[in-house]
């Protein structure tokens, strides 16, 4: 048991299981099915978004651009379906991928071909993407009521009582889990992250990975992006904002190692659970939303000291020999 | 006979024409020189003495944190919560006003709920032995949040003329400088002496380049780090302290994403993120052009957002620019 509870993933289950029910308890709303569904469906997206910037995290990277993208690719899928209702559902979901795939190529080659740090690139084009939106549709909105109803329906769909955003999610989530797991490029984004100098060794292509990463990151954002628009109903400058903060949380929470190398799918997951859980619990409690970003403060902190508790302890890595090493280069 | 010849012992490569003019701070007057020209042809009101001491205002008190950014940066260490403690020391600040705090007590508060937050950030980067980074986005939110859950969606406004003057009046009136623009000068002139020219400086870099190496030479890095953290909380107090009085009021969403504008400045500045290296006055420089690209665009009404594009592509076509420059030298 004691050793069960040492694996992160299941220690952090059973903190969001412990903390479900005892909002249970006091609300007992919280837990019915409707309500476990609809924070399902309301975390859907944030869980998306961090699996992407965990990948990046991965190779020691970091993409702030990832709430920009989305909401510039929202924008333009919205604005295909202001003009354009009848296209099929299909069409608006493409181009938004489309456009986050380019945005991301664009983060992926700066870094990778010009060796310009993450950081600083997505830096800059996290106000360009965003501004880009105000450029391209000229400060205007597009509302619900001008992007048809085959826009929106889609993400609201139900299959086996569930929403087709949550499917997409776990969609996503399996070929995130089986790309890092069974293909040789996603074992090498771990190498590359525990160690870069043995990875270049081993003959790993640090810049391919890269420019592959950031542009995945941009494929799962513009997806994001069109999901996000049809679900709330409104496209504008402003969708999103501060989002890529919340999405690197839910990664720390979720026990991704900023210093790259270290995660898993089911601990994001669970990380962008626990803030969905958080988020929705608030109102139930009758705490007022003004708390939300304190409290996720400290959630952050605190996952941060566990973390850190837990690398010393060793986790996760290939060779005992190399957490010496990457601790003695420190 | 043969005289023994004493030879000087170069401590740095001999400088040669090509390094000066690749060399950041070059560049940077370059672009500061194309700006200047570009804003005066564009706007016939651009140099006037009076435009150009308001338009100190929209930057200065971000430079103020600047400065201190770029010593974090420079140790391989880095601040994103300076924005959120800017909004909890205004809050401060405000709830002093509301408690009729004297005039002493509006400007020491700031400033000392900087020193607290910053400790506190310094503490979970040195003493337990954090990443900064995941560090200072827990504590982004968690400062942020706290000023949020006091004041709700409330506004204070009710600051006294004596404070508010601070940031709406000219500590010299020809030429027209106001407080905060004095402020920058003065302490950017202090950062670079003791950044350029004293021991404590050269440990900066010294940690930056490389923190374990700095550790067995005696630097005491994280007691130094610790300091620094400390240092930018406390200047973001005081650009807290500065904008609330000019600006008479403390909402909730104050100075929201400021930080990255302020890293943009550091790092514009020349300022490697990796650490190590980088200049006060690159820093100064960068501000500057920054500071009069965004007055110079909304002389002629380009929006804000657009304004973010353009120094977004500046951020990173400078950056780009002078690595495509020394490839193409060297694939020469």
């Amino acid at each position: 048991m004691i050793q069960f509870l040492k694996h992160r993933e299941a220690a952090l289950g059973v903190i969001i299981a412990a903390m479900v029910a005892a909002i249970g308890a006091y609300a007992p709303a919280f837990v019915s099915l409707d309500n476990i569904i609809r924070v399902l469906n309301d975390t859907s997206i944030l869980a998306m978004l961090a699996l992407a910037q965990m990948m990046v995290i991965l190779t020691r990277g970091i993409d702030l651009s990832t709430a920009s993208t989305l909401a510039l690719a929202g924008m333009i899928s919205a604005s295909l379906a202001q003009n354009h209702p009848e296209l099929p559902v299909i069409a608006y979901i493409g181009l938004a991928i489309v456009t986050g795939i380019v945005l991301g190529f664009i983060n992926g080659s700066l870094i990778s071909f010009l060796g310009i740090p993450p950081i600083v690139v997505t830096l800059g084009t996290l106000a360009v993407y965003r501004g880009m939106i105000v450029v391209y549709g000229g400060g205007n909105q597009v509302n619900a009521s001008e992007m048809g109803d085959v826009f929106q329906s889609f993400p609201k769909l139900s299959v086996f009582g569930l929403s087709t955003l949550f499917w997409i999610m776990v969609v996503v989530a399996l070929g995130v889990w089986l790309f890092l797991s069974m293909t040789r490029t996603g074992r090498g984004l771990y190498a590359v992250g525990g160690n870069p100098v043995a990875a270049r060794y081993c003959g790993i292509d640090l810049p391919r990975q890269q420019l592959l990463v950031y542009t995945i990151s941009g494929a799962i954002s513009g997806l994001c992006g069109y999901l996000w628009v049809s679900r709330y109903g409104v496209a504008y400058s402003e969708i999103a904002s501060g989002f890529e903060l919340t999405v690197i949380a839910a990664c720390v929470i979720g026990g991704v190692s900023i210093a790259g190398g270290v995660g898993s799918v089911a601990g994001t997951l669970l990380g962008a659970l626990f803030l969905g859980v958080i988020v929705n619990a608030l109102p139930v409690m009758q705490i007022t939303p003004f708390w939300q970003m304190a409290i996720s403060g400290a959630v952050i902190l605190a996952a941060v000291v566990v973390n850190a508790r837990a690398e010393k302890r060793g986790v996760k890595l290939i060779l005992p020999e190399a957490r010496r090493a990457a601790g003695a280069a420190k | 006979m043969n005289v023994p010849v004493r030879q000087a012992i170069a401590d740095a490569a001999p400088r040669k024409m090509s390094d000066w003019l690749l060399r950041w701070e070059t560049i940077l007057v370059g672009l500061l020189i194309v700006v200047i020209a570009g804003n005066t042809a564009i706007s016939p009101y651009f140099l006037d003495i009076y435009n150009l001491s308001d338009a100190t205002y929209n930057f200065s008190e971000k430079a103020i944190v600047a400065l201190a950014m770029a010593l974090l940066i420079i140790t391989r260490e880095i601040d994103l919560s300076v924005a959120a403690v800017i909004a909890l020391a205004s809050l401060a600040t405000g709830l002093a006003a509301e408690s009729g705090a004297p005039l002493i007590v509006l400007l020491v508060v700031g400033p000392a709920v900087g020193i607290v937050c910053g400790a506190f950030n310094g503490f979970l980067v040195t003493g337990i032995g954090l990443p900064s980074i995941v560090v200072t986005i827990g504590t982004m939110s968690l400062y942020r949040g706290l000023a949020q859950v006091v004041l709700g969606d409330q506004v204070i406004k009710q600051y006294p003329k004596d404070y508010t003057a601070i940031g709406q009046s000219y500590l010299i009136n020809w030429p027209p400088l106001p407080y905060s623009f004095v402020i920058f000068l003065v302490l950017a002139v202090v950062f670079a002496v003791v950044l350029h020219k004293t021991a404590f400086g050269r440990k900066l870099y010294a940690i930056g380049n490389n923190p374990v190496a700095a550790k067995f030479s005696g630097i005491p890095v994280e007691r130094i780090r610790f300091l620094l953290f400390v240092l930018t909380g406390l200047l973001a107090g005081l650009a807290a302290t500065l904008l609330t009085a000019r600006i008479g009021s403390t909402r909730p969403n104050i100075a929201l994403g400021w930080e990255l504008e302020i890293i943009t400045m550091v790092i514009l500045g020349g300022v490697s993120i990796a650490g190590g290296s980088g200049t006060i006055p690159g820093v100064v420089l960068a501000v500057f052009i920054l500071g009069l690209i965004t007055f110079g665009l909304s002389l002629i009404n380009v929006p804000g957002i657009v304004i973010s594009v353009i120094l977004g592509c500046l951020l990173i076509v400078s950056i780009a620019g002078p690595i495509l420059v020394r490839r193409l030298l060297r694939g020469r």
